[in-house]
């Protein structure tokens, strides 16, 4: 049996004026799965999402979401989504629950359902005790939850998060990822989120690397943290450039400094560290190894750490105000 | 706590659910008003400032030329336009305030036609504008207009017209804008013209020709001159009196009658709603 994917993307590209924000991606979605977009900040993401909600309009290539294309069923895909942005999209001066009912009657809920259903998905994200609050009295993990209730009200097919997490406490994060896991078990329904927190990215069934508008791989969590193969050593040294340069001569090991310490992938990495002291002929003062996390996925196959590079995109950024 | 889910199903467009849309829209419109009582007086504050205070210095001046009529009776209609108008263009603006803070985006992804917001959107600020004018129509004892129910009920119908027309002008405006300063600067700057040239504030009679087809020109003098007429319909005032304060408008030298007036107010508001949809769509 060969269901409809709940998200196909051949070849998509958005271009603004002269920058390729997405340079042609293509991926599949299927049916109930957790799909997780991750990259730093202005890798495309949200352009991405855009063009899938149907809000930004693509230069190239083509998608469908719930087996409609974005361009010409424009409706039909709005029907089958549900969307909950990074900014907050509720209307602060009325109550949570008059907040859904505008959604309910905007979304065409049938009557009778509308006051159960709102209910249901308030109960949901432990809110309903505080239905007649007016949202903006809410705090932010308040209103993100509330938003994930709207974006299910209509029970929508797809699901699409953007960065449901950013700006969160830890408390809510994890609350946040309970009604996710909840609702993959409650609801038939898929979920496509992009985030730039690696803890995160490890919920999902599939994750796509997106780096510079170009997805770099997509596989399950696992598959990816295997791939690499190696542990990630960092050291503390006195002088990180003579310890480069000495890990390709006496090792033959390609490091580079990241997060302010010498990082390089390599095999068995506990084994490796009494060698590394013996040979490295300079003295080292911390020493950290850990195993294959999906940071390291990222720095394989991207070069860099995402903080890294999140860190060059401000750079970037900031030289291109001070030239203006 | 969770029973069955109850599962929805999205129907498919139709004229039916495009209605509901068109009506929360603008039941959204009532409740955000009605919760904002400081907006509420705030926007009958300057046509009360107008009527009374202007208006008895003003006719303490003019009292001599106008025998048997209260200077104030005359300012009466212009400052029902006055405040239905800034009403009206207030919750035009409210689109580029829910822009800038996402509740656009909320509308702008729901699987329901522009048209329906847009529309939605005019209707509420027009009931809205056409509330606050009931106040200032609740005053008409205090400045020589008779309570009539003929009168009130024309008056409403012409008020509503005029709001939902200058609500659509407010959003057509508002469709592109991205924050409020700019918005408000461009209301200002279009509302004060169109109420020096519309006869609220003085008679249109006997004036420079350069400044008569200024007025002429003002769509705005066919939402107040209804109104006037309507009002003078039910006062007895000598006739060079009633020549002097309730003219008509003419197109060279035609007296154009109250029925085109309101025929002319309401095909702009149509107009100008057709562009405001359009543009909404093309922002999408």
């Amino acid at each position: 049996m060969t269901l409809t994917p709940a998200v196909a993307v051949q070849d998509l590209k958005k271009t603004y004026g002269k920058v390729d924000a997405v340079k042609g991606v293509s991926f599949e979605v299927q049916p109930g799965e957790v799909f997780g977009f991750l990259g730093p900040n202005g890798a495309g993401k949200t352009t991405t999402i855009s063009m899938l909600c149907t809000l930004v309009n693509p230069t190239g290539g083509s998608a469908s979401v719930a087996g409609h294309d974005v361009v010409g069923a424009r409706d039909e895909v709005r029907r089958n989504i549900g969307l909950v942005f990074q900014d907050p999209t509720l209307d602060g001066y009325l109550s949570a629950e008059q907040n859904l009912r505008f959604h309910a009657e905007l979304y065409g809920v049938p009557r009778h359902i509308v006051g159960d259903r709102i209910r249901q998905v308030m109960e949901m994200v432990a809110l309903w005790d505080r239905k007649d609050a007016k949202v903006m009295t809410f705090s932010g993990g308040m209103k993100r939850r509330l938003e994930i209730a709207r974006g299910l009200l209509h029970s929508p097919r797809v699901l699409f998060l953007d960065e449901p997490t950013v700006g969160l406490d830890p408390q809510t994060r994890a609350a946040i990822w309970g009604y996710i896991n909840k609702l993959r078990l409650s609801e038939d329904i898929t979920i496509f989120m992009t985030t730039h927190y690696m803890e995160e990215a490890e919920y999902c069934d599939r994750i796509a690397i997106i780096d510079h508008g170009e997805i770099v791989v997509v596989d399950s969590p696992e598959a990816l943290k295997a791939s690499v193969g190696k542990d990630r050593v960092q050291i503390h040294t006195g002088d990180d450039e003579r310890a480069i340069t000495a890990l390709r001569q006496r090792f033959g090991i390609e490091a580079t400094v990241n997060e302010g310490a010498v990082t390089f992938a390599v095999a068995a990495g506990e084994e490796f560290v009494p060698r590394l002291f013996a040979e490295l002929g300079q003295p080292i003062r911390s020493v950290s190894v850990s195993r294959p996390s999906l940071d390291d996925v990222f720095m394989s196959y991207t070069g860099s750490t995402i903080r890294d590079a999140e860190a060059d995109d401000k750079n970037a950024w900031m030289r291109a105000m001070v030239r203006r | 706590m969770t029973t069955e889910t109850i599962s929805v199903v999205v129907p498919a467009r139709s004229a039916g659910h495009d209605l509901r849309a068109v009506k929360v829209v603008l039941h959204r419109e009532m409740l955000r008003f009605l919760s904002d009582r400081t907006r509420m007086l705030s926007m009958l504050f300057q046509p009360v400032l107008w009527l009374f205070i202007m208006g008895t210095g003003l006719g303490s001046l003019v009292q001599g030329s106008i025998p048997g009529v209260d200077y104030r009776t005359f300012m009466y209609p212009g400052m029902i336009s006055m405040t239905v108008i800034m009403t009206g263009m207030f919750s035009a603006g409210s689109i580029v305030w829910d822009r800038e803070f996402g509740f656009l985006r909320e509308m702008l992804v729901a699987p329901v036609s522009r048209g329906a917001i847009v529309l939605g959107k005019c209707l509420g600020g027009a009931i809205v504008a056409t509330g606050q004018g009931v106040v200032i129509l609740a005053m008409a004892g205090l400045v020589g207009v008779p309570y009539s129910g003929t009168l009130m009920l024309t008056l409403l119908a012409e008020m509503f017209l005029a709001a939902f027309t200058i609500t659509a002008f407010g959003v057509m405006l508002a469709a592109r804008m991205k924050n409020m300063q700019t918005f408000f600067g461009l209301m200002q700057m279009a509302i004060m013209p169109m109420m020096f040239l519309s006869g609220a504030m003085f008679p249109l009679a006997n004036l420079p020709s350069w400044l008569h087809v200024l007025t002429v020109v003002n769509p705005m003098t066919y939402a107040v001159d209804p109104m006037r007429q309507a009002v003078f319909s039910h006062l007895s005032v000598p006739p060079q009196v009633n020549a002097m304060l309730n003219p008509g408008v003419q197109w060279f030298g035609w007296q154009v009658p109250v029925i085109l007036e309101i025929g002319v107010v309401a095909g702009l508001g149509a107009a100008l709603l057709g562009v405001g949809i359009i543009q909404f769509r093309r922002a999408d």
